[in-house]
């Protein structure tokens, strides 16, 4: 597509007018991370804004003590693990411990694009057991649900769904609260908003005080999100602002929030980086318990965090950048990783190294 | 823990490239074999060009070839890429049992009329057949011998300013493949599957200073332009907007989730020239059917060494570095 160079260079030229001294953007979502990369925005913008990763790659959240027993149960015999992608390379607590790796060594697991292709798979495999991986926020949660119903619908009583899913705003409010937070704005997760609706992102500025714009995924989006953060800086006017209202309504969409709501409910849950969060991750509804992978293969987490030399909990609450990890690019590379963050195709460290820094 | 061989280990990035240095170099090395080439430059009677692949694609069947034409196609390439011109190959079949024997017949066709159109001959080959389950369907290895014609392209000619062009469209093998495989084919994708020792000819016989060539097969474009420079006192600058990329190959990279930049191809090539002779390794190469949609991309720069550096649409700068991983394992 070709971009309008015009528009772009003097929204630049303003930005820089506008900069009140060194600020500090988070981008919540992985997508905006790879994105903001792959056009090479931070190369453009004016040298006093810096963009940070939150905490808004999926497999990054997920903690290594789930990932350990998600690759237990892979090895078990008539079990097929199903899950997007990216979850193939993360490594649990032992770096080069990956369901890739248990593929290659013999388990069954299957890389699907939809969780309804792993409700086929199950009824199609009447002799396994299939169990759909269900990562990621309430962007994808739908799309999990969906699958539960169609399982139910359908008589697939060897599919099970492991729920990993989370909120974001619980996050969100946890890392602000957190000791050293410095971040002076938000660039919030546009896939997100169009769920659970502009709304959901008030409390930012309402409660906070901290500037929040949802935006789109097209490097004009982030440009102008950007643009809109530092005015709003400048202003010291804090608000929510929609950049990308062609997809976010103010209320979200009603039928997704209600499948969720029929399939889910809020649950304590563990993420990397953050800890305990009360309310913050999805379980299944106790009406569609049969449907519960943890449940039906009595899964058991360690009690604690297993020890790691991975440090991307640092990385996604934005106090260390990937470059400034002492693994970064050494001991740690998406070829041998060591944590989540450097294989997620929204993980910061990927980003930062697969298009290794600014130019 | 155990090491283990896994799929990344024949993706064509970084990890084949460990796998080769680390193991099989050091193992076999030779200077025919420890300059890393397409192919091997021999000496005998006058100098040969010797190469060999082996094909598992799946399906192999697929938009725009199968993996007969592939298996031809793909070593003639090798040897083209050399300065060569392809003159013989073998054709090794690994089948495994229950093999429809039309499949075999259709391939076999399919292997006849592309090295026709190549100019080579089949002179040697060998069959095996293996248990149902211990094979998929069907791989083919080809070895191939050519004529050096055009001695010395290779990376460590290439000067600041150097032109850097591109044959035409990338990603098409890649997607296609991946789409077929999907179930998800839409017919108008096809693979760029293509025999392209005409195109170099017409490209080193046009009088230019031409550096060196090389097919950008697993890996894509962003892998081979790594390797030019990689280690190297020099650098590359591409400009986005210049990439020939198919709008449904844009597309289904997009839905998959894949970069066009790092897909295969395998009927494109990459030539480094001298600046001053780039028209002119265009127009001869506009004038072929393999390279009508030739394209410059960039040039060579001393200012990010042993870099790829994108100019994106954008507007902004990245650097692309190779392969990590299998984008897509059996691709070819």
């Amino acid at each position: 597509m070709p971009w309008d160079k015009e528009k772009t260079a003097s929204l630049l030229r303003e930005m820089q007018t506008l900069v009140p001294g060194e600020i500090r953007l988070m981008e919540v979502c992985g997508t905006h991370t790879m994105s903001i990369a792959e056009a090479g925005i931070k190369s453009m913008l004016p040298k006093e804004v810096k963009l940070l990763s939150g905490p808004g790659c999926p497999v990054c959240v997920t903690p290594p003590q789930v990932i350990d027993a998600v690759l237990e149960l892979s090895t078990e015999k008539d079990v097929i693990v199903t899950s997007y992608g990216d979850m193939l390379r993360v490594p649990g607590s032992k770096a080069g411990d990956s369901l890739l790796r248990r593929k290659a060594l013999g388990a069954r697991v299957e890389t699907v694009y939809s969780p309804v292709d792993a409700v086929e798979l199950a009824l199609h495999n009447p002799d396994k057991q299939v169990v759909f991986l269900g990562v990621g926020f309430e962007t994808t949660a739908p799309g999990t649900a969906a699958a539960v119903l169609t399982a139910q619908e359908k008589g697939a009583k060897n599919f099970s769904v492991w729920s990993m899913l989370k909120l974001v705003e619980p996050a969100l409010r946890t890392l602000i609260a957190m000791d050293g937070f410095n971040v002076d704005g938000f660039l919030c997760p546009g896939h997100v908003a169009t769920i659970i609706g502009a709304d959901g992102f008030g409390f930012l500025p309402q409660e906070y005080k901290l500037p929040a714009v949802i935006a789109g995924f097209e490097p004009e989006d982030i440009l102008l999100a950007v643009y809109r953060l530092v005015k709003q800086l400048a202003e010291k006017s804090p608000r929510l602002e929609n950049e990308y209202t062609r997809a976010v309504s103010q209320e979200g969409n009603r039928l997704a929030q209600k499948i969720l709501a029929q399939c889910f409910e809020p649950r304590f849950d563990i993420w990397r980086g953050l800890g305990g969060i009360e309310a913050s991750g999805l379980g299944l509804r106790e009406e569609l318990k049969e449907f519960d992978a943890e449940r039906r293969f009595r899964i058991k987490y360690a009690s604690s965090e297993p020890p790691t030399a991975c440090r991307c909990g640092e990385v996604i609450t934005g106090r260390l950048s990937p470059e400034r990890c002492p693994m970064f690019g050494k001991a740690c590379t998406p070829e041998d990783p060591v944590g989540p963050c450097m294989v997620s195709s929204e993980g910061a460290c990927a980003a930062a190294w697969k298009y290794a820094g600014v130019l | 823990m155990q090491e283990i061989i896994t799929l990344d280990y024949g993706s064509g990035g970084k990890k084949t490239a460990r796998l080769i240095e680390e193991l099989l170099v050091p193992a076999f090395s030779n200077p025919a074999l420890d300059s890393l080439g397409d192919g091997a430059v021999i000496k005998g009677d006058g100098q040969l060009a010797f190469s060999t692949d082996s094909f598992v694609v799946d399906p192999i069947f697929f938009p725009g070839g199968d993996i007969g034409k592939l298996a031809v196609c793909g070593t003639v390439n090798d040897l083209a890429m050399c300065g060569a011109e392809p003159k013989y190959l073998s054709c090794a079949l690994i089948l495994e049992e229950g093999l429809p024997m039309d499949d075999l017949r259709r391939v076999v066709e399919s292997i006849r009329m592309a090295a026709g159109k190549a100019g080579v001959q089949i002179v040697t080959g060998d069959t095996k057949v293996v248990e149902k389950g211990r094979g998929d369907k069907l791989y083919i290895n080809t070895a191939g011998i050519g004529f050096l014609k055009y001695p010395g392209l290779s990376p460590k000619n290439i000067k600041a300013g150097d032109a850097v062009i591109v044959s035409g469209t990338v990603g098409d093998h890649g997607t296609a493949v991946m789409l077929a495989r999907s179930g998800m084919m839409q017919g108008e994708l096809t693979s760029d599957c293509a025999a392209l020792n005409g195109l170099c000819k017409a490209i080193l016989e046009s009088g230019a200073k031409v550096r060196v060539l090389r097919d950008p097969t697993r890996g894509g474009v962003a892998t081979t332009l790594n390797e030019f420079v990689e280690g190297s006192a020099l650098g590359i600058v591409i400009d986005e907007d210049k990439i020939p990329v198919r709008p449904q190959v844009m597309a289904a990279c997009g839905m998959l989730g894949l970069e066009p930049l790092y897909c295969a191809n395998e009927g494109k090539l990459l030539a480094v020239v001298d600046a001053q002779d780039a028209e002119q390794v265009l127009k001869a190469m506009r004038g072929t059917e393999e390279g009508r949609d030739a394209a410059l991309i960039g040039h060579v720069s001393a200012e990010y060494p042993g870099r790829l550096v994108m100019q994106t649409a954008f507007g902004g700068k990245r650097i692309l570095q190779k392969l990590t991983g299998a984008q897509l394992p059996r691709i070819c």
